[in-house]
């Protein structure tokens, strides 16, 4: 069947819309969740590293898999430029999601420091992504600013409530042209599904994973909605009436007439 | 000198790439700052520790 493949997020071409957070996993699960998600980007954060004999999460991670760093922990643009810089260090390319939260109840991201960040780090030649709450003039000086996607919030991260901010995101596909990606929130496949029948580009999800009962059929389910979504908004829904119904059978020709 | 927060006695003289290599590090799954600013794993062996320095010692964990 013909879909329409692969997207761009800055120089990079992919054909999986699931983009996945490796948080809360157990790393031996790691690698049959991406197989089972058909995952091609999946996101890592930066942290402290004790000395000697811990298990590195680059080891579960099936290589050819693109890695987008989170500044995770960053509460302000300086800190994220900081953490992004040590993450291209690290030698896994110059993808970075841009996070920056400063509330630590509702886990919000300050889109002003976001924006100041990005344009920071897009001058430094990184292939920047920011998280974001869906507001459309935060997103256009996003996009000015160099940002090569953006990645606007469905709900509050790890909350698994859905598409709450489901007609400020509609906005964002409608008016900016960059790829949006739905981050954060998502909880069930029917609304990963709905994400993408609205035009997004992609979606990740993480918590709706890891708090699953069968954690990899979860990462199948997410795949087969988001494909779903994507196929749907391609083939352009139909119409919906504003009253009464419409026959689907012919309405002539009925026995007895 | 503190070691991700730590404060720590060294034994001088001692090279960034003897602690990380000496603490049990994989050199190539770290990233160091010294005092603030990025060292490239190539200049390791070159950069001499002091007492009063900070390095902050990072790799990659899960997360969303």
């Amino acid at each position: 069947m013909k879909t329409d493949g692969e997207f761009r997020i800055g120089k990079r071409r992919f054909n999986s819309r699931f983009i996945l957070g490796s948080g809360k996993f157990s790393l031996s699960m790691m690698k049959t969740v991406m197989e089972n998600g058909g995952i091609e980007i999946a996101t890592l954060a930066v942290r402290r590293t004790n000395a000697g004999g811990e298990e590195n999460i680059l080891d579960y991670i099936p290589r050819g898999l693109t890695l987008l760093p989170n500044t995770s922990g960053a509460r302000n643009a300086e800190e994220a430029v900081r953490i992004a810089m040590l993450a291209r260090e690290l030698g896994c390319g110059d993808m970075i999601k841009v996070e920056i939260i400063k509330d630590s109840r509702y886990l919000l991201p300050d889109n002003c420091e976001t924006i100041k960040a990005t344009k920071t780090l897009a001058e430094e030649g990184f292939t920047v992504m920011p998280y974001m709450m869906p507001d459309l003039s935060a997103a256009r000086s996003m996009a000015e600013a160099g940002a090569s996607a953006i990645m606007p919030l469905g709900s509050p991260i790890g909350s698994n409530k859905g598409l709450l901010t489901r007609d400020f995101i509609k906005i964002l596909v409608d008016e900016i042209d960059l790829p949006v990606i739905v981050d954060a929130g998502i909880g069930r496949p029917s609304q990963a599904c709905e994400a993408m029948e609205l035009g997004c580009a992609a979606v990740m999800a993480n918590t709706a994973i890891a708090t699953a009962g069968d954690i990899p059929m979860m990462a199948g389910a997410f795949k087969l909605a988001i494909e779903a979504g994507r196929m749907a908004f391609v083939s352009k829904p139909g119409r919906v009436l504003h009253e009464g119904g419409e026959a689907s059978s012919p309405l002539t020709g009925f026995l007895g007439d | 000198m503190k070691i991700n927060g730590k404060e720590i006695e060294l034994i001088l003289p001692m090279t960034l790439g003897d602690l990380v290599a000496g603490s049990g590090y994989c050199e190539d799954r770290v990233a160091v700052e010294l005092n603030g600013r990025i060292v490239p794993r190539s200049e390791y062996a070159n950069v001499s520790l002091d007492n009063g320095d900070s390095v902050e010692i990072v790799g990659f964990v899960g997360g969303g």
